[in-house]
């Protein structure tokens, strides 16, 4: 294979928590070597000049929707893995609530064997933990781990009977299984649309309390304690749940948080007139929330930034706010929207790759997410100053849900690689 | 006199003074609405279309003697039995009927900004006769056509809104319309039955009945609407009737000459002692449906004379 020299980089490595000027020499898909100096001599390589462009790991989106199987129309691996490689993001890691849901080793094989044979970025699958995320049964936690399931999650869905909850915990504790949770009190959120608060009564929008949240993260931490399992909570949102993350860090508990794109940029006030392509689950909070996820992200309270990426047809957001679908496609749109957290000086660049490919990379024990030597060369490079027009009808998703429409944002990605192939921009012929 | 709306989606989006057009405009329609020839000819060749997704008997009542009385021709629809069941969408059949050209939809329906959504697909003039928990805008208006013509003003009164606040459009509406005029709004009711957040739409909120009565000019009840509550709200009827139903004990906290309002149906015996709802010297609960009929055709008017305006106002929704 060639080797291949990116000169004249800003290097932003989240590890180091530095953005500095260097080199990188990619080799059999691998960071073969690094250099401080842009311009190195004397190695035998093809070079590729980025300009003075910033350079950083690919991203690692946990909890990405693919519509495959059943919602093909809504999104393929081929789309999806198009749209990833033009956001930046080299690893996707799929949910399993499709349909029918991803709650057995064969399901698993096949949407593995889809990624493989379609997608230009990188798959790792996510199972059910209990059978058709009924919460009753749990999956067969073991042989789905054998297929190469990285977490186990009934999404949205949360499980109501705790007992099966501690079961499916001690049992993937055995395992050493992650499980990754979805914080909410179930009864109070039934039937919500949007946070509890002075813009949902205005609207007549039926809302749940952020307190919800904080309720089913509690719920879920004493399960921790119980049963010593491996816990990753999808998205925290809420000023509340924040000192019940804490303690459990505190206490030393293996758990980590993740966040979501749109809870970091956007409010309630945002659905302004029932725009359903806001609608989100859960649903938007207040701005003093958003502030004080942002301030979790930067001290590392919260650790993951995903883009939840979830695909919908026109005729599920054309409807009443209470009867549209939740969900907004991220992928493609994810790390420019997030830029305007580095341009309005709330997240540096490091803190926002470690959260972006660092640790996801480490909660997941993946090699990638790094610039250092050894590492896959799962790289992306961006113009974090160029100002671009968001225009959803030209995203490569095959839905258009994107809150972001129309939206003046600063930052472009100027090329992508996985294991040091460029996927993105996309080689000629490629039909996107 | 200017009113610059295309439709009436909520109370939100009027301007004072168009509030204070559209009531006087109201005034001469009571005034038509007691003659024994009622006609006027302001919806002439006019086509209005009553599309009710929610159960209604008096709103629906109320719209189509206001369209007939002025000439249009009203055509109403019981959308629960129709399409909706064979499962097609409400944007579809928004379209379907579109192609009709109807020039007045009067729309109702059980999601909050289901009339908004609604209202940017068609190309005629929009009136929202209800939508979810959101807003009931002809309700505010013949509410404040109400107390105007009681007090003598709308403006620096003490008006008290009781009962079910959070399940009532009805509540918003007034709400709203109330604050725009300059009116002191006190909110009373059990706290399981408050919308969070609502203190700061500058609303004084009470739990206790007799103190939040206190001085009142304005008494205004809500039904309690069972329909709407999924679980308990509240322990019983009869411990809701003992600590907020409006009975002469109660009303005695209030201004001597304090009026009482109730948008209907009532609850008797629930929210509203029967012998308080029937009082005439205190009860404005008849007035109210003869100001619906009158505030509906002024609105009606005020919409058809914008569309009219128009040009073209047939081709194509939203310019498009």
């Amino acid at each position: 294979m060639t080797r291949t020299l990116l000169t004249n980089a800003k290097l932003i490595d989240p590890e180091a928590g530095t953005v500095t000027h260097g080199a990188l020499l990619i080799e059999n898909g691998l960071i073969a070597d690094r250099f401080d100096v842009p311009n190195p001599d004397g190695v035998d390589a093809e070079v590729v000049d980025l300009g003075g462009k910033h350079l950083a790991p690919g991203i690692i989106d946990i909890g990405v929707k693919v519509g495959e199987p059943g919602e093909r129309h809504k999104e393929s691996f081929k789309t999806a893995g198009l749209a990833a490689a033009a956001g930046g993001v080299t690893t996707m890691v799929t949910r399993p609530d499709t349909t029918p849901c991803i709650d057995n080793p064969e399901a698993l094989e096949f949407i593995k064997r889809r990624a493989l044979e379609t997608s230009v970025v990188k798959m790792l699958p996510m199972a059910a933990l209990t059978k058709g995320r009924d919460g009753r049964e749990m999956t067969e936690i073991g042989f789905l781990l054998d297929a190469g399931a990285v977490a186990f999650t009934d999404c949205d869905r949360v499980i109501r009977d705790t007992k099966v909850v501690s079961r499916a915990m001690t049992y993937a504790r055995s395992l050493g299984a992650l499980v990754m949770g979805h914080p909410q009190e179930p009864t109070l959120s039934k039937g919500a649309a949007a946070t509890s608060g002075k813009f949902a009564s205005l609207r007549g929008i039926p809302h749940v309390t952020s307190m919800a949240e904080r309720m089913g993260l509690d719920r879920d931490i004493a399960l921790v304690e119980m049963t010593g399992a491996r816990y990753h909570a999808d998205q925290i949102t809420t000023t509340r749940a924040l000192p019940t993350l804490q303690r459990a860090k505190d206490n030393g508990f293996d758990v980590t948080a993740g966040t979501s794109m749109h809870h970091l940029t956007l409010n309630e006030l945002d659905v302004a007139d029932y725009r359903t392509f806001f609608k989100v689950k859960p649903p938007l909070r207040a701005e003093e929330d958003r502030m004080a996820v942002v301030g979790a992200v930067r001290d590392g309270l919260i650790d993951i930034i995903s883009s939840f990426h979830t695909p919908q047809d026109e005729e599920s957001k054309r409807l009443p706010f209470e009867e549209a679908a939740s969900g907004a496609v991220g992928l493609e749109t994810m790390l420019p929207v997030l830029l305007r957290l580095y341009h309005s000086g709330e997240l540096d660049l490091p803190t926002l790759f470690r959260a972006l490919s660092l640790n996801p990379a480490k909660r997941l024990g993946l090699p990638a997410g790094r610039l250092s030597k050894g590492a896959p060369a799962d790289l992306v490079q961006l113009d974090v100053d160029k100002p671009i027009v968001l225009n959803r009808f030209k995203l490569n998703s095959k839905s258009k849900n994107t809150p972001f429409d129309g939206a003046r944002l600063q930052g472009k990605i100027l090329s992508t690689w996985v294991d040091g192939t460029q996927v993105f921009p996309f080689p000629e012929g490629t039909d996107a | 006199m200017r009113f610059d709306q295309r439709h009436l989606l909520g109370i939100a989006p009027l301007r004072p003074e168009e509030i204070t057009t559209l009531l006087d405009l109201a005034e001469n329609y009571v005034d038509l609405s007691r003659q024994r020839d009622k006609h006027g000819n302001a919806l002439q060749g006019l086509t209005q279309i009553n599309m009710f997704f929610e159960n209604s008997t008096r709103t629906q009542a109320s719209f189509e003697i206001a369209g007939k009385r002025l000439g249009a021709d009203v055509m109403n629809m019981a959308m629960q039995a129709s399409s909706i069941k064979k499962g097609e969408t409400l944007i579809d059949t928004a379209l379907t009927l579109n192609a009709m050209h109807p020039d007045l939809l009067v729309v109702r329906h059980p999601h909050s900004g289901a009339v908004d959504l609604l209202a940017q697909k068609v190309n005629c003039a929009v009136l929202n006769a209800g939508d979810g928990r959101h807003e009931h805008p002809t309700q505010a208006l013949l509410d404040a056509l109400t107390i105007r013509r009681a007090k003598g003003r709308l403006h620096r009164l003490n008006i008290a809104i009781c009962g079910d606040i959070v399940h009532s459009r009805v509540a918003r509406s007034n709400l709203i319309l109330l604050h725009k005029m300059e009116n002191r709004i006190r909110l009373i009711g059990p706290p399981t039955l408050m919308p969070p957040g609502i203190d700061a739409f500058g609303a004084e909120v009470y739990d206790d009945m007799r103190e939040g009565l206190k001085d009142v000019d304005v008494v205004m009840m809500l039904r309690l609407q069972k329909e709407r509550m999924d679980g308990g709200f509240i322990p019983s009827e009869r411990e809701y009737y003992h600590r907020y139903g409006l009975d002469a004990e109660k009303l005695s906290y209030a201004k001597p000459d304090a009026i009482v309002m109730h948008p209907g149906p009532m609850n008797r015996g629930v929210e509203i002692d029967g012998t308080i709802a029937d009082d005439i010297n205190r009860s404005v609960i008849q007035d109210q449906v003869e100001m619906g009929v009158a505030v509906r055709m002024a609105a009606m008017d005020l919409l058809a004379r914008n569309l009219r305006a128009r040009p073209n106002h047939l081709m194509g929704a939203d310019g498009v």
